[in-house]
């Protein structure tokens, strides 16, 4: 589904990807661990299509097509989502509004038939169940004065209602109590299916207790340094990225 | 024109318009008299003048513009249907080229006693002057108040007795429709509640045909004691007209006023708005919207004037700029040495669309008190890019996640309408505005 081989890229100036390989399959849960300025949201941004990210190098390839030349609005459509580190507030954009849009988008893209008020209202319910939302918030702005587990639940909620076909998470679990955490998981693994993919990033294991993952890479100065299972997570929790960081050294 | 060449012109047109004007009672022609003799001795604005720094008039001043006759073509009731606010109930009073047009106006009896009568008729009953009236917009330091009052023909006079409460708006339409040459209207609005009133109204400008024009309105609000009005300014004409508008209120104690001003079109726009919170317990808000694209100015002074304690007054005016339109605020607060506990806001936010858009933001606290709670903020800012990306990210277009963000933004002031109908009827032409801001901005690119 998702080949990554040899991705260079930069953000801004600063070159940060330095030749990843990664190689992602339908209904595989990918964790992707490394100390902080390894790359790991640079990775997630390449996905996205975040603007200031250049793929300077190498090919990105989702279902064997150029994803680099796509626009973030048209890799979103093709079924691939950001679940953000850090989401953003939009004041003066209401909740239901914004997740109905972007529903609809990806729906008419695929060509079925776009959801009305009432439809959408009923999956929206659904879904949040889910992640134990309250429907107050999602009459709100966008994540506007809601707290970090609450923003949290929220990209998740999303990602239940655009169900993609690759979800990235990005160090969703930074920032949660162990309660927010639980939800947070529960809701993600409800959505792991054979038809699905997911790529979680994390620096701590923590998280891979609760969503437990079928590969573990390990992201060291832009390239992956070693992979392997779950077992990895926990040798790294163990010995430490001074661990990683002396085997990269090595490496290169 | 030149500025002096300009003012013998309006000089010249006024001694004709004088003189063909029928017998009028004393309060009137003192009035005119008084206004054309601060116009001669003041003349146009030009840029040195402080409150004329940032709006250059040149462009107005180079036109001829011929007092308003009625346009060629009469208007229908089909003409307006676009303009009106299906979505709720409202009485409307319509002006066409400054007259009042009764044949197109729904003038059921108003709830609560509320009245409004047209200033030439009243003129003509020759009956005493409808309190306040011209008491409040002082034609000398605004010389297109001045203009305003010594050509003033027609207009709106709304009159709340005591207690009475009007109900739905009362939608008062200014239409512009195109004349042989290009002419200016003086539109005048005036609203006297008496104790304990209520009432919501809306002043609309708008256009019915190609008129390349000149509006240049004159609105004064008399609050007595406890009143209560809503009032929108709400002005919609075409990109290539000007437009100076000045909306003068006196508060009496515990009365309330909240002004909402929505700007969106005009070539040059200039809007004043000056409220004196006159007597204790007395609330004012003033709301603004103003939307630009292409090379548009539009320029909003405020002065809010506390001259007793105990008063509060909420301003918060948000700009939105695209293209190379520039746009200015400048808000004034006044807190007299008397006026100890006073309560004062003041915020102007501009969003710039378009690499060379401008804005020019003034916010001036004067505090000659000791016991009050003041705060006063600006800011310029462009869409935030992550917001972008993050909509994006979910699936929105570009341009869609642009304008959802740009409505964001003015959004705050359409909720604040005091019809919430109105804002949702609104919401439609400021989406078209705001594509018009995008459009440009995508040329300047």
């Amino acid at each position: 589904m998702l080949e990554l081989k040899n991705v260079h890229a930069r953000a801004g100036d600063a070159p940060i990807l330095k030749g990843l390989d990664l190689h992602v399959r339908a209904g595989e849960v990918h964790a992707v661990m490394g100390p902080n300025g390894s790359g790991k949201s640079t990775l997630a941004n390449v996905l996205a299509g975040r603007p200031s990210v250049e793929v300077t190098k190498g090919e990105v390839l989702f279902d064997g097509r150029d994803l680099t030349a796509l626009a973030p609005e048209e890799r979103a459509r093709e079924g691939i989502f950001l679940a953000f580190q850090y989401p953003v507030e939009i004041p003066g954009v209401a909740n239901t509004y914004f997740l109905k849009a972007a529903k609809n988008a990806a729906l008419a893209h695929r060509g079925e038939q776009e959801l009305d008020a009432m439809d959408f209202l009923t999956l929206m319910r659904e879904k949040m169940k889910l992640v134990e939302m309250d429907e107050k918030l999602m009459h709100r702005s966008v994540n506007e004065g809601f707290s970090g587990g609450e923003k949290k639940r929220n990209e998740i909620l999303q990602m239940a209602i655009l169900e993609p076909r690759l979800a990235i998470l990005d160090e969703t679990d930074s920032g949660l109590d162990i309660d927010a955490l639980r939800v947070v998981a529960k809701g993600v693994n409800s959505l792991r299916s054979p038809e699905r993919a997911m790529l979680v990033i994390t620096h701590y294991q923590r998280l891979l207790e609760y969503i437990v993952p079928d590969f573990v890479h390990v992201l060291a100065d832009g390239r992956i340094v070693r992979s392997g299972g779950k077992e990895l997570a926990l040798e790294l929790e163990e010995k430490g990225y001074g661990w990683i960081e002396k085997f990269a050294g090595a490496g290169a | 024109m030149k500025l002096d060449e300009a003012k013998n012109h309006y000089l010249g047109r006024h001694r004709a318009f004088a003189g063909s004007l029928a017998p009028e009672p004393a309060w009137m022609a003192e009035l005119r008299d008084r206004s054309i003799a601060a116009f001669a001795a003041s003349g146009l604005p030009h840029s040195k003048l402080e409150e004329w720094r940032y709006t250059n008039i040149a462009p107005i001043a180079r036109i001829p513009f011929e007092p308003a006759t009625p346009p060629i073509r009469e208007l229908g009731r089909d003409d307006l249907e676009s303009h009106a606010f299906p979505v709720f109930a409202c009485s409307v009073f319509v002006f066409v080229n400054g007259r009042f047009a009764p044949e197109l106006s729904a003038q059921s009896p108003l709830p609560g006693g509320a009245r409004v009568e047209s200033l030439a008729d009243l003129r003509a009953a020759g009956g005493d002057a409808p309190p306040a009236f011209g008491a409040l917009a002082d034609p000398k330091p605004h010389p297109f108040t001045a203009l305003n009052t010594a050509f003033c023909d027609d207009g709106a006079v709304i009159r709340l007795p005591r207690g009475g409460d009007a109900g739905p708006p009362i939608h008062l339409v200014f239409v512009s429709s195109p004349t042989d040459v290009p002419c200016v209207v003086h539109p005048r609005v005036l609203v006297h509640a008496e104790e304990g009133s209520r009432a919501c109204l809306i002043q609309d400008h708008v256009t019915v045909g190609n008129a390349t024009g000149f509006t240049n309105s004159v609105t004064e609000i008399h609050l007595q004691a406890d009143a209560r009005v809503d009032f929108v300014l709400l002005q919609r004409e075409p990109d290539h007209r000007f437009h100076v508008s000045n909306l003068a209120g006196r508060l009496e104690r515990a009365s309330r006023l909240s002004c909402h001003t929505l700007t969106l079109g005009g070539a040059i726009v200039r809007n004043d708005a000056s409220v004196l919170l006159a007597d204790e317990g007395a609330e004012c808000r003033l709301d603004g919207l103003f939307v630009g694209s292409g090379a548009q100015l539009l320029d909003n002074h405020t002065l809010v004037d506390h001259a007793v304690p105990h008063c509060q007054s909420d301003e918060r005016y948000k700009g939105i700029l695209g293209g190379e339109s520039r746009g200015v605020f400048r808000g004034r607060v006044v807190v007299r040495p008397d006026a100890q506990k006073t309560r004062a806001t003041q915020t102007n936010q501009n969003l710039l669309l378009g690499a060379l858009a401008e804005v020019d933001t003034k916010p001036q606290l004067e505090i000659y008190a000791d016991d009050v709670k003041c705060s006063h903020g600006s800011t310029i800012g462009q869409l935030d890019e992550d917001a972008l990306f993050f909509l994006r990210s979910r699936g929105i277009g570009e341009a869609s996640a642009r304008d959802l963000l740009t409505r964001a933004f003015g959004v705050e002031i359409l909720d604040a309408l005091p019809v919430p109908a109105l804002g949702q009827a609104l919401d439609d032409l400021l989406l078209a505005r705001l594509r018009d801001a995008h459009g440009a901005l995508g040329e300047a690119r």
